[in-house]
């Protein structure tokens, strides 16, 4: 009894050390769903203290929010003109891009049609904001102000515009939690641009993201970009991820080496966020109205490139010809693109010889046992089929001097 | 004839602060903690939890107290994270515990006492987390950054002053 009153203050610690050893043991030890990153019970805690600690999240971040709009209002209306035009010369450079890459496009959809491969397109997003943080440097956890209510779902990508900021863990009626790409137990599939590499990025301990299982390959440089692979069944195919910072041995794991990457988002300043609630197999209809669109255009280009080459200076009448006959000028090809194109033909040779397209003359002309008295000339414009020779003949030898038509003509 | 009393220091020195100080201070704390790093990042290495810890148990005197406390600040911290509830729980047990220990046997009032326990208390804590993220939980991965620790710990020793000195207008003197 003395014993017990004298350490009294050590047995309590010891018995609140022990308690919560035993809880981290069973937290530990569940089986993690991916659903449900914890246990039922676990979630309703935390449940209950994001519902006490969120309502002031919201408010500091409504007001910080509206001081933030407010000036950032004025700074803006200052410089919109410039803005606005510096938008506009943006838009028509992404135009000009998007026709090129449409192409592309629809050859690489071609291909894994070929293939059968499902591509995973962003079908619908929620918009949320981000309101506050897990206030832990060894946990990169984000609070969100969407939750089940908004139709979100454990596990869901979370974007934005310049790349991925990770997934959802943890989702609340009215909040959720979101697990950031550098916190150390997250995770995802990923393909280094360039080089077509496939592997797995890695948060670690002091919030930086890493690849971790790729030994030394001297085609990894600093700087390459880092796209989502899609292999995780989280992530969408092809999003930005970030780009190479640095390659170094990993000293933990050898031979492996360890690849930072620098995201592709600000991870630490994020304010908006989109939720990926929607994925689909095909493009959506407005991006395929675009594509469709790019499409047309990048056809049209084509034509206009092309068109003005294939035509002779001698076929397509001047202009100042059409004006003092006094008809309509004529229109330049890459205005009519329905026009039908005509065939171009080969330039003479400098040297002919019997094989020249056109040299021999038509079957037609010929008369069984007459000798052929066709000179050689410059080839006609267009080449008639060469009936006469036979495609077994065996080659000359290059000393033999060229043989003239006369004699390839000849029956043997 | 002089009356002499067997109180202990922490007997006669002991504090204690009104519900509503006892209950909104941690939150505030933790509240303030979730919301600072988002307004600037570089923040996350403040710990306002942990001297939120060190001022009551010091104040109280009292270890069971001060256990308590540092549990229930930490239990709250580890909810708002992705970690399993309990690391920052007895970490911070273990903090409330031995700062009410200590305060019992120093003076706590003086400025430059109460620097060296926040420093040194702050340094502990993330030794105490090393141990329980590479011990108890396996996290292999799991170093200690000397420097950034020392940092933290500096930074969390300049907040901790003013801090104490606010929160010291609320306490009751029993």
């Amino acid at each position: 009894m003395e014993f017990l009153t004298r350490f009294k203050n050590a047995m309590f610690l010891i018995l609140v050390l022990f308690v919560q050893a035993i809880a981290l043991a069973v937290q530990v030890r569940s089986p993690v769903d991916p659903g449900e990153p914890d246990g039922r019970s676990v979630r309703l805690i935390r449940m209950w203290a994001l519902a006490t600690v969120s309502p002031f999240e919201r408010v500091a971040h409504a007001v910080g929010w509206g001081l933030h709009n407010g000036w950032s209002d004025y700074i803006d209306l200052r410089h919109v003109r410039q803005q606005n035009a510096d938008l506009k010369q943006q838009l028509t450079r992404l135009r000009i891009e998007q026709a090129a890459i449409a192409e592309d496009a629809l050859a690489g959809r071609r291909l894994q049609a070929l293939l059968a491969f499902r591509q995973q397109y962003v079908a619908s997003t929620v918009a949320a904001q981000v309101i506050g943080t897990s206030g832990s440097e060894q946990s990169r956890v984000l609070t969100i102000d969407k939750g089940s209510r908004d139709g979100l779902r454990p596990d869901m990508a979370v974007i934005t515009p310049d790349g991925i900021v990770g997934k959802l863990r943890d989702v609340f009626p009215t909040t959720a939690q979101v697990l950031e790409i550098n916190d150390q137990t997250s995770g995802a599939g990923v393909i280094l641009a360039s080089t077509r590499i496939r592997a797995i990025l890695r948060g670690t301990v002091t919030g930086r993201a890493q690849i971790g299982n790729l030994t030394a390959d001297s085609r990894i440089k600093p700087g390459e970009t880092v796209l989502t692979s899609g292999g995780d069944q989280i992530f969408p195919r092809g999003l930005p991820v970030g780009t190479v910072e640095s390659i170094a041995p990993d000293p933990d794991h050898q031979p492996y080496t360890a690849i930072r990457i620098k995201p592709a988002v600000d991870l630490d300043r994020v304010e908006e966020v989109l939720v990926i609630t929607g994925t689909q197999s095909d493009l959506p209809p407005m991006a395929q109205q675009d594509l469709a669109a790019a499409e047309a255009q990048h056809a049209a280009d084509l034509s206009a490139e092309r068109l003005p080459g294939i035509h002779d200076d001698t076929d397509s009448p001047p202009a100042s010809a059409a004006a003092t006959t006094g008809g309509p000028p004529a229109a330049p090809a890459t205005l009519n693109p329905l026009a039908p194109i005509p065939v171009p033909h080969p330039l003479p040779s400098l040297h002919p010889d019997r094989f020249t397209s056109g040299s021999t003359p038509p079957a037609s002309a010929l008369t069984p046992g007459a000798p052929i008295t066709a000179p050689v000339t410059a080839a006609p414009p267009v080449a008639p089929p060469q009936q006469n020779q036979s495609p077994q003949e065996p080659p000359r030898k290059p000393q033999e001097p060229p043989v003239s038509p006369q004699q390839t003509a000849k029956p043997n | 004839m002089v009356t002499r009393s067997y109180m202990s220091r922490r007997e006669v020195e002991q504090q204690s602060f009104s519900l509503p100080v006892a209950i909104l201070v941690p939150v505030a704390a933790i509240v303030l903690q979730v919301l600072l790093p988002r307004m600037l990042p570089r923040l996350a290495i403040l710990d306002l939890p942990l001297i939120v810890t060190l001022f009551f148990a010091i104040s109280r005197r009292n270890p069971i107290a001060g256990t308590v406390t540092g549990g229930v600040i930490g239990l709250l911290q580890d909810l708002l994270t992705n970690q399993p509830i309990g690391v920052n729980g007895m970490a911070k047990s273990v903090i409330g515990y031995a700062a009410a220990s200590l305060g019992s046997q120093i003076d706590v009032e003086n400025n430059a006492t109460r620097a060296l326990l926040t420093f040194g208390f702050s340094f502990l804590q993330s030794v105490l987390l090393y141990l329980i993220e590479r011990r108890l939980l396996g996290i292999r991965a799991f170093h200690l950054l000397w420097l950034h620790e020392l940092l933290r710990a500096a930074v969390n020793t300049v907040v901790a002053l003013p801090v104490f000195l606010a929160l010291d207008h609320w306490k009751h003197r029993e």
